[in-house]
């Protein structure tokens, strides 16, 4: 093998590199806090529409099945497992039922959450956020 | 008891044994989702417009200000012209207002008199049942519902701009810029956006939608609201008509069986649903 | 072989740096695009396709000559393009790769390319064009390679190639028919709405594209110790001759059909063209111009005494290269959109940043094929040493 030096050298400069963020966060413990929700407060602010865990896992898969079953099909109520129905709606503060009655501040949950992960969502390129001018 | 009917009994329990977990996962795998209670229903969705009523109310335009600002469509506000706006040749159109003979050029003879040739009449999607627009758009993000309603998914759209291409009555608009610059919060000074409905981004095709999103929870379109509003203290019959063309008993039916109407460019077979009683 | 664009003279080091600045600048003009959108350019609400389908359009013809190279060499045994075959390929890569670029950079949402093969459409026409560009793109990149390494080693092409040659045949056909089919299945776009177009497409393609090769031969064979062979050369010079002057026969059968039926609405946009509609003339100095170059090209390619003079035939090429450039990569899409469907004549100038845009796609082009035909002559030149 030619320049195997060169080879193996560039190879390593690669790996730490990439892996770089990781080593940094080891060394200076900069590992941040875990966020902390507010949690929605009002009446049908008790529980969520479906288990924590499973809506921390799946509300993006859940969002996207919603996002079609509402734009694609005629169907705009979800039936939650304990029976109670949602609006599946992401704009209209004023259908019962609908995201933002209950979550009415984004900037504490969703976010919150997605800044800790650096996810970035474009929902809100069109949708807009209850009570943020 | 007989071996016999024994047997039935004993097979058909346990065929019941069987069928509990199967029931629940019939159940498990139901569907989550289903229409709001209350959505208006229909087989066909579509619009009559009688332009002699329209036009004596001369300058109306209570309808495409309704959907407008309902809709989140920069631009179009009568008398408030954006200054902001950069170049009209960009604007967003859901439904507006054109000269006659544009809308029906092989109406519009030699001899007929320029007033009238200038006529303003409501122009919008036909939502047709032949839609070019869904035959070419290349990702479905432009359908056509199981009510005829022919709706875009925003969600979907790479901004391709085909559909426009297609559409033969220059119903869809692109966003050539961010929306959202033409409106408050996101420009001081200048209208409120409609926080219960979303703006568009940047780089997708939108158009009318008959209101779907109202259809479904249970409410007429928005610039049929508009119209009924203006004509209620005339009391005569509004305008604008809305309903299931494929309800006998609908007024829309009605006057589609009883009215001669037209209809833009019938002769590309495209049979759209937005009838015109001149 | 890939190793052999890698080592080069001054004057090719000289080429590959300035045709990456010019793709640096197109690179940077685009970045402005993808953050504010499409307002940037000249397209509107009314002319809703500029001028980067346009290229589009073109290109893809250019990448469908190759067929007429390949076929005359592989199924008609025509040995004097055996050296031109691999020039013709590599062309075609190019333009392939150009027409990807120039859908991309059209796309409002061009994050969301894939959304094309995640929800395959089958009756659109747009979906379909994606499948077969990129499937030619992959054929002509399986063969070129195959047959060039066959050739470095001494030996025949293997035998798995040939049946993917003879495919590459009729798909080259069906890239600029497919494209055809974007505009010509429009009900009311009644410009576009002809039979006709597909053929029309091809024939065009047939001279472009040979007409691009002949002079990209010429500058080979002047540069480099390569030389794809003069007989070759010629044999393409018919081709284009023969090719260009079925084309001007189309248009005008269109032309004839549209006057003589004298529907109006059909007429509408010939005369925008040629004469311009209520005062607005931008397409009209270009549609004459084209027609201008197809008669001075028509001259030079059918005459046999100016053919067989290399010095005219350069001249002859440029004319048709330029008449279909302006037909195909300007005319034909803006054309179809004045007067619009509500009668409105709205007119189309590319604003700066769509020309470094395009520009930049153009570099990047001439890029790959600059690299490409590197290779393709180092091989040439170490069999010949």
């Amino acid at each position: 093998m030619y320049d195997t030096g060169k080879i193996l050298g560039g190879l390593a400069i690669f790996v730490v590199l990439i892996t770089a963020p990781a080593w940094y966060a080891l060394a200076t413990g900069h590992r941040g806090a875990p966020p902390k929700l507010e949690l929605p407060a009002g009446a049908d602010g008790k529980h969520c529409i479906e288990s924590s865990s499973f809506m921390r896992a799946e509300h993006m898969q859940l969002l996207d099945d919603w996002r079609d079953s509402a734009v694609r099909g005629l169907d705009r109520d979800y039936l939650a497992a304990d029976g109670e129905t949602y609006r599946i709606n992401l704009s209209d503060t004023r259908q019962s039922g609908a995201c933002f009655r209950c979550h009415s501040h984004p900037a504490q949950f969703c976010d919150k959450c997605h800044a800790y992960l650096g996810v970035e969502p474009y929902c809100w390129d069109c949708h807009q956020r209850p009570g943020e001018k | 008891m007989e071996r016999r009917s024994f047997l039935k009994w004993a097979g058909l329990g346990a065929l019941g044994t069987a069928a509990a977990p199967l029931a629940t996962a019939i159940q498990k795998s139901a569907p989550h989702v289903q229409p709001a209670a209350g959505e208006l229903k229909a087989k066909r969705w579509a619009m009559v417009i009688d332009t002699r009523k329209c036009l004596k109310e001369r300058g109306c335009t209570k309808c495409i200000e309704a959907c407008d600002q309902g809709h989140n469509v920069p631009y179009l506000f009568p008398g408030r012209r954006l200054p902001l706006l950069s170049n009209p040749k960009h604007e967003v159109k859901w439904d507006w207002k054109e000269p006659f003979d544009h809308v029906f050029p092989e109406l519009s003879g030699p001899f007929l008199e320029p007033a009238k040739k200038e006529e303003p009449t409501l122009v919008m999607c036909n939502h047709c049942d032949d839609p070019p627009c869904v035959r070419v758009c290349p990702t479905q993000a432009t359908f056509k519902r199981a009510d005829g309603i022919v709706m875009q998914d925003l969600h979907r759209c790479i901004g391709c701009r085909y559909c426009m291409v297609a559409c033969p009555f220059g119903s869809r608009s692109f966003n050539w810029e961010d929306p959202r610059q033409y409106f408050a919060p996101w420009t001081p000074g200048e209208p409120e956006a409609n926080p219960d409905f979303p703006t568009r981004t940047k780089g997708v095709v939108e158009k009318c939608t008959f209101c779907a999103e109202r259809l479904d929870v249970g409410e007429m379109p928005l610039c049929v609201e508009a119209c009924a509003k203006v004509f209620a203290p005339l009391g005569t019959s509004p305008a604008m008509t809305f309903g299931d063309r494929d309800d006998p008993k609908s007024p829309v039916a009605q006057i589609l069986r009883t009215a001669n109407v037209v209809r833009r460019k019938p002769e590309l077979g495209t049979s759209p649903n937005v009838f015109y009683i001149l | 072989m890939l190793e052999s664009a890698l080592r080069g003279s001054r004057r090719y080091w000289t080429l590959i740096t300035g045709l990456l600045v010019l793709i640096a600048i197109g690179a940077i003009a685009y970045a402005g695009q993808f953050i504010h959108g499409l307002g940037l350019t000249g397209m509107s609400r009314d002319v809703v396709w500029g001028l980067y389908v346009s290229q589009l359009t073109f290109l893809v013809g250019v990448a469908a000559s190759a067929v007429m190279v390949v076929l005359p060499y592989y199924l008609h045994h025509f040995k004097a393009f055996g050296k031109m075959t691999i020039l013709g390929e590599f062309l075609a890569i190019t333009a392939v790769v150009m027409c990807i670029l120039f859908v991309t950079v059209d796309l409002g949402q061009p994050m969301r390319f894939m959304n094309i093969f995640l929800h395959p459409t089958p009756h659109s026409m747009l979906f379909w064009d994606t499948v077969v560009l990129f499937g030619y793109l992959t054929l002509n990149v399986i063969i070129s390679r195959a047959t060039l390494r066959a050739e470095r080693a001494g030996m025949p092409p293997p035998k798995w190639v040939k049946p993917l040659i003879y495919l590459s045949v009729p798909w080259a056909v069906s890239i600029h028919t497919v494209t055809a089919f974007l505009y010509c299945g429009l009900a009311g776009r009644t410009f576009w709405e002809s039979a006709i177009l597909a053929p029309r497409f091809l024939a065009s393609a047939f001279a472009a594209g040979p007409a691009l090769l002949i002079l990209l031969a010429l500058v080979v064979r002047r540069t480099t110790k390569f030389d794809p062979g003069l007989q070759a050369i010629d044999k393409l010079a018919e081709i284009v001759a023969y090719a260009m002057a079925i084309n001007a026969f189309f248009i005008l059968l269109e032309v004839f059909t549209t006057m003589y039926s004298h529907v109006p609405e059909d007429i509408a946009h010939y005369t925008y063209a040629y004469l311009g509609l209520h005062g607005h003339t931008m397409l009209v100095p270009w549609s004459w111009a084209s027609v201008t170059l197809a008669v001075v090209a028509l001259v030079l390619l059918i005459v046999p005494r100016f053919r067989r003079n290399h010095k005219l035939l350069v001249f002859g090429c440029i004319a048709v290269y330029g008449s279909l450039w302006i037909d195909k990569g300007l005319a034909m899409v803006l054309t179809g959109f004045v007067p619009s469907p509500l009668d409105d004549v709205t007119q189309y100038y590319p604003t700066g940043r769509e020309l470094l845009i395009a520009l930049g796609i153009y570099a990047l082009g001439a890029l790959v094929l600059t690299v490409l035909y590197k290779i393709a002559i180092s091989v040439r030149e170490e069999l010949q040493a």
